[in-house]
């Protein structure tokens, strides 16, 4: 890099002795302050380092911000995509239907004139159509797809047998969107035949007012008149394959995943630390001992003795399962740091400011505190870094394979192996879990990375 | 080279030991009755059955026979699955696992090399950019949602043609294994490729490579001959570990794809509390790691005789 430097004469005068005899160019930085000041100039880094302080104000602020119980379910609202705010509308209460009789008048095969007999809402759907001559009965097909000539009818939801009846009534399960209602025609043995009528319905929510009062959307005793529109329960992010809301089962979920995530790392780094730099610094036998243990649990298998120990552990009634995981990581994954720091402590012995500061009489507390720890802290600092995302990954992982937290505590994990059960229909409950662990993980590793760049000793000084 | 050989193998039978000895304190660690899955109806049967999984000699005997058990090969039989031996499970599904596994690795060694040599060589341009966003959604996003997200596109894409291009799930043909395995191998593959980039970046800049433009080789032939050779090797030696990692990732593509291996056996086992199938399978699967592993070192160590004096 050039820099047009520009001189006046007076920089030529000479420099009277006292005056500045010595400046110099860039005010000294300790470690960490250099590196804090490469951190800060990786903008990735800086993106990321926000994104997990984002992530963490949201764990605790969360569910405080968004008080909706993640257990409560909302049977109205069950895998409701994210939409506006939904309203329903007063209406009487419901009163039985006799349904209508006629007798044929006329011939052919179709059911003709296939209509509603009052407007259709999420209460009751009430169907009639014109009689046809020869007719045994009639059957009733109900799809949530278009029928087009080449399109099933949905599913059978109801016969009307005997020739006369020529209404019906469905109930089944309404829910405030468009149906396909299909009328085919059967003979005296029950056999289908080929034509059809279909009428296509589209439904507005509705209630009445004691069930509204009843199901808690309204204050017991509210004016209501006919007519009224309510809102119902608000659902920012669609609610799951149970109605519960996804919005709160998100940052409760975060509480359960990050805590596994962030907890577990710390603990196991320091287990590791503290083996690792006993192992480094006794040296000898008790480090041979202290390290060929290590071997041996680093050869474990890891996902299998996580499922392992998450069986011998057992969950009891009542119990989330956080705690056995917190455990099963921790028993598995100190031994890659002990092994880190080992090396690192056994290196850093060698080095002669070391033997320097014993030569002017330093004591070994001094020497593990004062040189040697901070000298392996970058290192262990980049190692937690990047064990959390893989601690994420395996809390999703076991709750994937349902051998995670035990419902109905949300994690993320079970929320995404919940998803993928009914992601064809409803792809939300499957995004917003995937998404978050995504957005996690990424976060985590690339403040990984950026760390591991300004941590680096070799880096230090440079631009 | 004999004597490396001979201390590495006798380390990995002490820790295959320490393996199966771990699993069997876990297993009987496990709260509950082995046979409250069984139809344990009255006291005869219960003894019957006891006996049968030899439930009722004393601890330390089950130890010695599973031990002995192991040391024939033989991981006794299943509790839930009626006189089926868990050898017999191991011996149908493993070549199952071990195909997809084979086939994820050589895609995530193929990619990762191609894909890591392609971001070094267009530096900062287009292709890298493209590249290394993949390889960061690859690293980030959980293996279970890339299997239940490609099977989606692929029922789209069936949808679309009409007709069955590649099968969504199941097992059997080449046409089976494409997508579980290229979905297996994608996070080693953007693992791999991370490494290829840096340790190609690394040797562009080394001696040899401005000597060898210097006396005039043709570019092509500088980046097969020189950069290429030079900058595989570095990945070749996290091979090891991708090995750990694809075997235990099968879990996950073999139970979304409904693939008949030996991890969709474990788990199934473990939600079953199956105890013979999970401890053989362990068992199983750790000395299959740890034999890897050895496997190699020694090649390590043939390459690279520095390491046999560690």
């Amino acid at each position: 890099m050039s820099v047009a430097i520009r001189f006046s004469a007076a920089d030529f005068e000479p420099a009277v002795a006292g005056d500045q005899l010595q400046t110099s160019s860039r005010p000294s930085l300790s470690y960490w302050q250099d590196s804090w000041r490469r951190l800060k100039q990786n903008r990735r880094t800086v993106g990321s380092l926000w994104a997990v302080i984002a992530l963490g104000v949201l764990t605790v602020a969360g569910p405080w911000a968004w008080p909706v119980d993640p257990a409560v379910q909302d049977v109205d609202q069950i895998s409701q995509a994210p939409a506006w705010p939904s309203s329903a509308l007063i209406v009487p209460a419901y009163t039985p239907w006799a349904g209508i009789t006629a007798t044929p008048t006329r011939a052919g095969e179709v059911v003709a004139n296939l209509r509603l007999a009052e407007p259709g809402s999420t209460q009751a759907v009430r169907l009639v159509w014109e009689p046809v001559a020869g007719a045994a009965g009639y059957v009733v097909y109900r799809s949530v797809y278009d029928t087009a000539p080449d399109r099933a009818l949905g599913l059978p939801i109801g016969e009307v047998l005997g020739g006369d009846r020529v209404s019906f009534e469905d109930r089944l399960d309404l829910e405030p969107r468009g149906y396909w209602y299909s009328v085919v025609v059967v003979d005296e043995n029950r056999a289908e035949q080929e034509a059809y009528a279909v009428l296509a319905v589209d439904l507005v929510r509705t209630v009445s007012a004691e069930e509204a009062t009843l199901r808690g959307w309204v204050e017991e005793g509210a004016a209501l008149a006919l007519g009224d529109r309510i809102e119902l329960p608000y659902h920012p992010l669609g609610t799951d394959y149970l109605g519960r809301d996804m919005l709160a089962r998100l940052l409760y979920g975060a509480r359960v995943s990050l805590f596994i995530g962030v907890v577990a790392p710390l603990l196991f780094v320091l287990v590791g630390v503290v083996w690792g730099s006993a192992a480094g610094f006794m040296g000898g036998r008790i480090d041979q001992l202290l390290m060929r243990i290590a071997d041996f649990v680093i050869a474990l298998p890891f996902l299998l003795f996580m499922i392992l120990f998450k069986i011998a552990f057992g969950i009891g009634p009542g119990e989330s399962g956080v705690f056995p995981m917190l455990v099963a990581l921790v028993l598995l994954g100190w031994p890659s740091t002990a092994r880190l720091v080992r090396g690192q402590i056994l290196q850093v012995r060698q080095e002669g400011y070391i033997a320097a500061s014993q030569l002017l009489g330093a004591r070994t507390g001094y020497l593990v505190f004062r040189h040697m720890i901070p000298q392996t802290m970058g290192v262990i600092l980049v190692t937690l870094t990047f064990a959390v995302p893989s601690a994420i990954f395996t809390e999703a992982f076991l709750s994937f394979i349902g051998m995670g937290v035990a419902p109905p505590t949300p994690s993320w994990g079970s929320m995404a192996n919940e998803g993928i059960r009914t992601m064809l229909s409803h792809p939300h409950e499957l995004l917003f879990p995937a998404v978050i662990i995504s957005v996690t993980v990424l976060a985590f590793n690339l403040l990984g990375d950026g760390l591991r760049d300004a941590l680096d000793v070799r880096m230090r000084g440079r631009e | 080279m004999l004597t490396y050989t001979l201390k590495r193998v006798l380390q990995g039978i002490v820790t295959v030991w320490f393996i199966a000895t771990a699993t069997f304190i876990a297993m009987h660690a496990v709260p509950g009755d082995p046979l409250a899955n069984q139809r344990a109806t009255n006291e005869q049967i219960r003894q019957n059955l006891e006996q049968r999984y030899g439930l009722d000699r004393p601890v330390t005997e089950q130890y010695v026979v599973f031990l002995g058990g192991i040391l024939r090969g033989d991981f006794g039989i299943s509790f839930t699955q009626e006189n089926r031996r868990v050898n017999d499970i191991i011996r149908e599904s493993f070549p199952v696992s071990a195909t997809l596994g084979i086939l994820a690795i050589v895609f995530a060694a193929f990619g990762g090399v191609l894909m890591g040599a392609l971001t070094a060589l267009f530096r900062d341009r287009v292709p890298d950019l493209v590249i290394m966003f993949l390889v960061i959604l690859g690293i980030s996003v959980p293996s279970f949602v890339v299997a239940a997200l490609s099977q989606l596109t692929l029922v789209d894409i069936n949808t679309w043609l009409g007709f069955s291009l590649l099968p969504v799930a199941g097992w059997g043909t080449l046409r089976h294994m494409i997508v579980p395995s290229m979905v297996l191998g994608l996070g080693t593959m953007a693992y791999l490729t991370r490494l290829m980039r840096s340790s190609m970046l690394e040797i562009t800049s080394a001696d040899f490579i401005r000597t060898a433009r210097a006396k005039g080789l043709p570019p092509s032939r500088i980046f097969l001959k020189h950069q290429l050779r030079n900058a595989v090797l570095p990945v070749v030696t996290v091979l090891g570990p991708a090995i750990a990692a694809i075997t235990t990732g099968g879990f996950v593509v073999e139970l979304v794809f409904a693939i008949p291996g030996l991890g969709r056996y474990f788990v199934e086992a473990v939600q079953q509390l199956d105890y013979t199938v999970i401890m053989g399978t362990t068992v199983f699967y750790g000395g299959f790691l740890v034999s890897m592993v050895i496997v190699v070192d020694l090649l390590y160590g043939w390459i690279d005789p520095r390491v046999r004096l560690e």
